[in-house]
């Protein structure tokens, strides 16, 4: 029998905020242990907490950029369960009335249709703290807890049933990684915590309409281990099936070590979380203002940007959307198109040189001390034929290590391309005195020497010599006599 | 006159005309306590020696000419409201070591004004108890009898005022915990109405319904009090913007065709012979008084302890999942692993009648009771704010008794608790409402026990109730009389 597999994820993403989504506290990563801690967070007899304006903000920016419906009033609720590091005995979230509603990303994978994964509610939440264990100085042999993160703003993302495979389940994740990334609400730095996915697996007969019975499995905190994680629980699942079992519901841990998933709790031993809706706090309600106000205020998104640089700019489908991953790594671009018209060209480097070169020293585009400005001005160098693309990658690293702009360099270090067709010639003319054994394997039809030849001039003219002239000229010489 | 037995308008005037100094009022309140203490145990813990410091400091305040009307005015509070440094149990063994790093609210803006903490006062454990007979800390008793209860939560709160061991207190009141131990201990005691005062550093038992207030002498003295800690607190997002107005200008002692309603479902055959006969006697002295009758109805009285028992339980029994030994309180000493440390702590920490709440509101909001029992007292609670709503279009102020009975026996009730619940009937509604109330005291029991009347107002109609009570008042004698301890 044939299985499909039916998937759902539930994603968490950390809030950028200055400060936390009940406190004034601050959400810097890494300070010393409960130093960034407040009675409120804390979660001390008699704290009540007060809603981060800037997180509501931050929901119905993401709300919008999936297609969600805002509620006009949305209820923040308590979820309780006792864990030494939920300091309040309850996690203040939202459960019968989210923020954001009913949305959908499109995800493509290659060579296969748009597909539309429905997301059935986007809701704001507070994290928990850290529990750390026994490596620390003086908890030898017990365990501490660190509430620095406590009270950190989330906001949850849950989609429909609507995956079909790990493959599609994984492009979902990027085009929601890089939605909140692109909208600055979130760092999306994985192994942070910052962006964080459970995913909701089951399998049911190829053509059946009942869904399988589902697990949850937590701890899937990677591209890579969401792919591993539910492919092997789709297979855990079916070849329980085939042996004639059944598949529980459950809770599951991923271990990324082992690539498998583990029973870490069963439906009888699952929470009763006795939601109900927080006295403390008052309905959240966004006016029709607010969300119109949000909506102007909302970046082009990258599905938007993708296509745009596609129909108007020309670039192939494959480079916008390498030039669309990120929202600074469109910018960079469009702002190097605006001061050099060579949309294919700038996407080019883009994806070479200067992603090289990022990638080699771990800087982040939006600090590349090459700025787009500069970058636009060596390639309109290349293109006005003063130096060669391979004088250029000499130029961009210059520019790279040591500042300045390229036509300076370009000059000071006599880079420029020599287009003089008498001073190609002498070169030619030398080469083809020094090589006659091999101008006669040409003139016999051999003309891959010609590569050879191409190569001793450009060495003989240090890189400078127009390419394209060299070409001709040598062509025309060789062909002469 | 005993400095102990001035109230605090009267009080203020002797300190601003430099009569008395607020040490020589301070020393004289903590002498009092000293030797009335034993009899009646209102405190839990006392701080003598920073009470004195800061009478110190509030005589140099008066001396400058920057007095507040509370400046050096001896004060205590209930143990439910945080004050830093100062150890804060909230009546409970859970909280036997807990010394807070910040404070109320209200607290904070009383000691702004310049006041003086002589301590903390007993209460039920957690707020939950109409006797004080639950706390921790052992039994408050009545200082008109001292073999009743003072009532509760705030009955320390109360019998520090009739045993004059302050000059004015804070209470909260989450179902009467302010107006049922007043009208016990002959006291005034207001619960605002819901938002109207902060309650951030304040012990949370049932968020949506615990108010804090004052509980003083006399009606003047409530208005002092609220004046000073009412108003919009940012770190309460359920405090209310509405401004505050000054509460002792409206004493005007004018309660001319002023509209007294008089719901029928409260004044019921079985009501105490006593209470029934001091209600007869203040509605004749309101008549005199030039106020107008009106009979009303409040259709769904009879579901609000039901109702409040539901919403109330639910509320605690997510607020004290806290209390779980890992970051302060009591943590028991031998346990293997984590959920046993929980379990202990919170077994051993906890009394019985904290224990029986947090368990009705787990199962309150369990997963297949939650619609039939939240969800459904919270809509019973929305029809109980309509009857309020309905009333208040044609009345000014609700006149009810605060209590079905006068003070009961200490043990009496305490092996029944749902009779112990029935003694709150008439103060719970206001809480579900969310509306505000006084207790002002209205006579006495054959066997000389104080009774209390209850003047419901609208929403931030605290204005109102204090004119009417302080009317009454200005009529009656009642406030006037001491407990012979």
């Amino acid at each position: 029998m044939k299985y499909q597999p039916v998937i759902g994820l539930e994603v968490h993403t950390q809030l950028k905020t200055g400060s936390k989504i009940f406190c004034g506290c601050s959400t810097t990563f890494g300070s010393e242990p409960n130093s960034q801690t407040c009675p409120v967070c804390l979660g001390l007899p008699g704290a009540l907490p007060v809603l981060n304006k800037k997180v509501v903000e931050f929901a119905i920016r993401a709300g919008l950029a999936t297609n969600c419906i805002i509620a006009h009033q949305s209820v923040f609720a308590r979820k309780n369960y006792f864990y030494p590091d939920l300091p309040k005995g309850y996690q203040i979230s939202q459960f019968e009335e989210p923020i954001c509603r009913k949305g959908w990303l499109d995800i493509q994978l290659e060579a296969q249709e748009v597909k539309r994964i429905g997301i059935t509610r986007i809701h704001m939440e507070e994290d928990a703290g850290k529990l750390v264990h026994g490596d620390v100085p003086g908890l030898e042999d017990g365990s501490g807890v660190d509430l620095n993160r406590a009270c950190t703003p989330l906001l949850e993302v849950v989609s429909e049933p609507d995956l079909r495979s790990s493959d599609e389940a994984v492009a979902y994740l990027k085009q929601l990684h890089r939605i909140v990334t692109w909208l600055g609400i979130c760092d999306g730095n994985m192994e942070e915590g910052s962006f964080r996915c459970d995913a909701n697996v089951s399998v049911m007969p190829v053509g059946s309409d009942t869904l399988g019975t589902r697990a949850e499995i937590k701890n899937v905190n990677s591209f890579r281990f969401v792919k591993q994680a539910i492919d092997y629980e789709i297979q855990r699942q079916i070849d329980l099936i085939e042996d004639g079992g059944s598949v529980v519901q459950e809770t599951r841990l991923f271990d990324p070590n082992s690539g498998t998933t583990r029973s870490m709790r069963s439906k009888e031993e699952a929470h009763d979380y006795r939601y109900f809706p927080d006295p403390d706090l008052v309905p959240v309600v966004i006016g029709a203002d607010w969300v119109q106000h949000a909506q102007g205020e909302l970046p082009e998104l990258p599905e938007h940007r993708r296509q745009r640089f596609i129909t108007e700019l020309g670039l192939s489908e494959y480079d916008a959307e390498v030039i669309t991953a990120s929202r600074a790594m469109a910018d960079y671009f469009e702002e190097c198109v605006a001061f050099h018209h060579n949309a294919k060209a700038v996407s080019n480097w883009l994806m070479g040189e200067v992603t090289r070169a990022l990638n080699d020293s771990g800087t982040a585009i939006d600090a590349c001390p090459v700025i787009p400005r500069q970058l636009a001005a060596l390639i309109k160098l290349i293109d006005n034929g003063a130096i060669s693309g391979k004088i250029a990658k000499t130029v961009f690293e210059e520019m790279w290590k040591n500042g300045g702009e390229p036509q300076a360099i370009v000059q000071k270090e006599g880079l420029a391309q020599v287009s003089d067709s008498s001073a190609i010639e002498a070169i030619i003319d030398e080469i083809i005195a020094a090589n006659p054994a091999q101008v006669e394997e040409f003139r016999g039809g051999k003309e891959k020497v010609f590569g050879f030849f191409v190569g001793l001039v450009m060495r003989a003219s240090k890189g400078k010599a127009n390419p394209a002239l060299v070409n001709e000229l040598l062509l025309a010489k060789l062909k002469e006599n | 006159m005993d400095i102990f037995e001035l109230t605090i308008h009267q009080m203020h005037n002797k300190l601003s005309t430099g009569e008395i100094s607020s040490v020589e009022a301070t020393r004289a309140m903590l002498a009092r306590i000293e030797s009335v203490e034993p009899q009646v145990g209102s405190f839990v813990t006392l701080t003598p020696e920073s009470a004195l410091a800061e009478a110190e400091a509030a005589d140099r305040r008066i001396a400058s000419g920057d007095a507040h009307v509370l400046t050096g005015i001896p004060l205590a509070l209930k143990d439910i409201f945080l004050t830093e440094g100062i150890r804060t149990t909230c009546g409970s063994r859970m909280l036997h070591n807990f010394v807070p790093p910040y404070s109320a609210t209200s607290w904070e803006r009383l000691r702004d004004s310049g006041c003086v903490l002589l301590g903390k006062l007993n209460q039920d454990e957690f707020a939950m108890g109409s006797s004080n007979e639950s706390s921790a800390f052992g039994v408050t008793r009545n200082p008109w009898d001292t073999a009743c209860i003072p009532g509760g939560s705030s009955g320390g709160s109360a019998a520090a005022i009739a045993a004059r061991q302050a000059t004015a207190t804070l209470g909260t009141d989450t179902g009467g915990s302010i107006r049922q131990p007043a009208s016990h201990c002959g006291c005034v005691g207001l619960k605002p109405t819901y938002g109207r005062v902060s309650r951030y550093g304040v012990i949370a038992y049932a968020s949506s319904l615990d108010q804090v207030g004052p509980i003083t002498r006399d009606v003047t003295d409530c208005a002092i009090m609220l004046g000073a800690i009412a108003g919009y607190d940012p770190k309460d997002s359920t405090s209310v913007k509405t401004p505050v107005p000054d509460y002792t200008a409206a004493l005007t002692g004018d309660v001319k065709g002023l509209k007294i309603g008089l719901p029928k479902e409260y004044f019921i055959a079985g009501l105490d012979r006593d209470v029934q006969a001091a209600m007869d006697r203040a509605i004749e002295t309101y008549g005199r008084l030039g106020a107008e009758f009106v009979e009303i109805s409040l259709p769904h009285t009879d579901y609000a302890v039901a109702t409040y028992y539901l919403v109330a339980t639910a509320e605690a029994s997510s607020n004290l999942a806290r209390y779980d030994g890992v970051r302060f309180g009591h943590r028991s000493e031998k346990y293997e692993g984590l959920i046993d440390m929980m379990t202990k702590s919170r077994s051993e920490g906890f009394g019985a009648e904290v224990k029986r709440r947090i368990m009705l509101g787990t199962y309150a909001l369990s997963s297949g009771y939650y619609d039939a029992y939240y969800v459904k007292a919270q809509k019973v609670r929305t029809l109980i704010m309509g009857d309020f709503t309905r009333a208040f279009e044609n009345v000014d102020v609700i006149l009810t008794p605060v209590a079905p009975t006068p003070a009961f026996k200490i043990g009496e009730k305490v092996n029944d608790p749902l009779q112990m619940y029935l003694s709150d009937i008439f103060t719970i509604p206001v809480n579900l409402a969310g509306t505000c109330a006084m207790a002002v005291p209205a006579g006495f029991s054959a066997s000389g026990l104080p009774i209390g009347l209850q003047l419901i107002g609208k929403p931030f109609g605290e204005e109102t109730i204090l004119r009417a009570g302080h009317a009454f008042e200005q009529a009656t004698e009642w406030h006037m009389r001491k407990a012979d301890i």
